[in-house]
């Protein structure tokens, strides 16, 4: 069956006057229909510019799409005319972003910002677009909305804010929802609500999303598969429960090594990971992890890894078994 | 470890800020309740965690502890004296035993200043070192202490990463030779990666320096990792208080339980496998908060009682304190 989204091979620049940012460097993955990816991994590793990059929301110039291929639905996005992309764009693929404050008009209230996407893509009346309004609210757990429809952004808190910012991507029923990390603002209380009712949402509505965050607690709860980017290269990607099982890329391994838990009582010393990431204009030669890496050999210094599968549903892209400290 | 010494005592603490109205002739209407009776020991050589959501009151106690807000009420009697009643030169000399790390690495160093002139700047001030060479020396020493290389002294802070900064921010806090420091959520604006670099070199230094911590923090793993006691703060008061194993294996309060139950679990069949307590609604705003327990709104346990009578701050199990109705 063909997936619903594929990105294939999708490398992605910035030029500036310090050099040429590669932010993303040859990304292929695919999305299924009603399915959940999580993409994780550090600031600056590239997962926000490969999803704004599908979307074609990179500015450009100073961005630059080199290279790759976005086809959804049969269609190849970078190939449409603007009015076209404009269309899929909020309605066929819609986008939440971190900052729920920035991101939405502070001078226009809720109700006119929902009813605004409502009339613009499926060209409602006004009257429709104002019912329609409403039950998503409503749908997203804001209380009294009859009240609330004609306040200000201000006048909401950070979680009532989210719950906005998905309602208005919801409006006309996308089948993918993008959530750039919808949650790295919230508390862990209000967080905990988000993900559920992104679930509960995605249920109803049958929608794939891709949830991109750093925190691989969230990925755990909520992704049927991730995908860990550094560098703007992926480096291993897997179902759910094998990638946190069986992770078998060092750096995987190692940030899942770093992490505390809360449900653990084991307080050795935490394991680190040296260094910090590359600034993506100076790459190191070979593996962009191969400095920070401890079970780094010769071979990573000069050939950067591509990535394969290893086994069913697991690739990644690393020259060592981590088990056996052996060139594969 | 021996019998425990109380460094710091925190007895009643109050911080109320003024909600004021009218430009010319301003009038009081109201106070926020940042912090509102507050009680606790700190003991010598330990770790104290404080958590809670955001607006809870974490940073206003570790701020009114060290005196950088005065309290409207109450006592903080480090050692011998009380903090609170003390000001100009002998409140400076204390100063120079409490010192804290700031959140944002990004905010907390003046931008125009060499590396060498921020780390100094406590050397001045508490005229901890004689002469222009005994002080270079010193900086090198504290930057070493940090694993920084003193080469970067003459650099100026854009030139370093977040992780970097936040070393900077720790070798300013140490120069003084402190006893004490707040470290306010010192790792929360930090990439995953570089978080536990910055964890163990403050558990290094504290055991190297025999240094007490008050951790503020709102990632419930690392604070469990970290700190030797925890306390739970909500909408200005603390709840909850006890060893870090009792407070989260056996947590008593209805807000512990439900905040902890919120903590996502890096391992896809836990954290879906276990039950969790969904908080409705937001924390209310501390200008108005409810009467009664503060909590009871949120509730599930919620009784009569609870809506009328403020619960009694109150030792339930041995060393285990909690303020709640429903707790036998």
């Amino acid at each position: 069956m063909q997936p619903l989204l594929e990105v294939k091979n999708l490398k992605v620049q910035f030029n500036t006057l310090e050099g040429v940012v590669h932010a993303v460097n040859g990304v292929s993955f695919t999305v299924e229909e009603g399915k959940t990816l999580g993409i994780v991994g550090e600031s600056g590793c590239g997962k926000s510019v490969t999803v704004l990059s599908l979307m074609r929301l990179i500015p450009e110039p100073p961005g630059r799409i080199v290279d790759g291929e976005v086809i959804f639905k049969g269609i190849n996005l970078f190939h449409i005319n603007k009015p076209s992309m404009q269309s899929i764009r909020g309605a066929e693929i819609a986008m939440v972003f971190q900052d729920p404050m920035t991101s939405l008009n502070p001078v226009l209230t809720i109700g006119h910002q929902i009813r605004e996407t409502l009339m613009v893509h499926r060209e409602f009346s006004k009257q429709e677009a104002v019912e329609r309004t409403y039950k998503l609210l409503e749908m997203v757990g804001i209380p009294l909305v009859k009240e609330r429809y004609g306040d200000y952004p201000h006048q909401f808190s950070g979680g009532m804010r989210q719950r906005v910012m998905i309602a208005m991507a919801l409006s006309c029923s996308p089948s993918i929802l993008i959530a750039d990390e919808p949650t790295t603002a919230l508390d862990v209380t209000i967080q905990a609500q988000i993900v559920e009712l992104t679930k509960k949402i995605q249920n109803q509505m049958g929608m794939a999303v891709i949830w991109i965050t750093h925190d691989l607690g969230v990925v755990a709860e909520i992704a049927d598969r991730v995908m860990v980017m550094y560098a703007g290269y992926i480096v291993e990607e897997a179902d759910v429960y094998n990638i946190y099982a069986n992770p078998h890329h060092p750096y995987t391994l190692s940030l899942l090594k770093s992490l505390p838990r809360v449900d653990s009582k084991r307080y050795e010393r935490l394991a680190i990971i040296h260094g910090s990431p590359p600034d993506c204009i100076h790459m190191p030669p070979g593996c962009p992890f191969q400095p920070r890496c401890e079970f780094a050999v010769e071979r990573c210094n000069i050939e950067n890894p591509m990535l394969r599968s290893i086994e069913e549903n697991h690739r990644i892209a690393c020259w060592v078994d981590v088990e056996t400290r052996r060139t594969r | 470890m021996s019998a425990q010494q109380v460094l710091i005592s925190i007895q009643s603490l109050k911080k109320y800020f003024p909600i004021t109205r009218g430009i010319l002739i301003r009038r009081e209407v109201g106070a926020v309740k940042a912090v509102d009776d507050v009680s606790f020991d700190i003991y010598r050589g330990e770790t104290l965690g404080l958590v809670g959501e955001s607006g809870c009151g974490k940073t206003t106690t570790g701020r009114t502890i060290l005196q950088l807000y005065r309290p409207t009420a109450g006592n903080v009697v480090y050692g011998n004296v009380n903090l609170v009643k003390m000001k100009g030169q002998p409140l400076r000399q204390m100063r120079r035993k409490m010192q804290m790390i700031f959140q944002d690495p990004y905010a907390s160093l003046n931008p125009r200043w060499t590396i060498a002139r921020i780390i100094a700047e406590p050397l001045h001030v508490h005229k901890v070192v004689k002469g222009t060479k005994a002080q270079k020396e010193r900086v090198s020493e504290l930057l070493e202490l940090v694993k920084l290389d003193p080469y970067h002294l003459n650099r100026y802070p854009h030139e370093f990463s977040g992780g970097q900064r936040q070393r900077i921010g720790v070798a300013r806090a140490l120069a003084s030779n402190p006893e004490f420091i707040v470290c306010d959520e010192p790792i929360s604006a930090l990439d995953v990666s570089i978080q536990a670099q910055v964890v163990n070199l403050l558990e290094d230094l504290q055991e190297q320096f025999n240094l007490t911590y008050l951790f503020i923090a709102h990632d419930l793993s690392m604070v469990r990792h970290i700190c030797k006691r925890v306390a739970v703060m909500y909408l200005g008061v603390i709840v909850e208080l006890s060893s870090r194993d009792e407070v989260y294996d056996h947590p008593l309060h209805p807000y512990t339980i439900a905040l902890l139950s919120a903590v996502p679990i890096p391992d896809p069949r836990k954290t879906r496998a276990r039950q969790r307590i969904i908080l409705e609604g937001d924390v209310p705003s501390p200008a108005n908060p409810p009467l009664g327990c503060r909590f009871h709104p949120r509730c599930s346990l919620a009784m009569e009682i609870c809506k009328v009578e403020k619960p009694t701050w109150r030792e339930a199990v041995p060393s285990h304190w909690v303020a709640c109705h429903a707790v036998k």
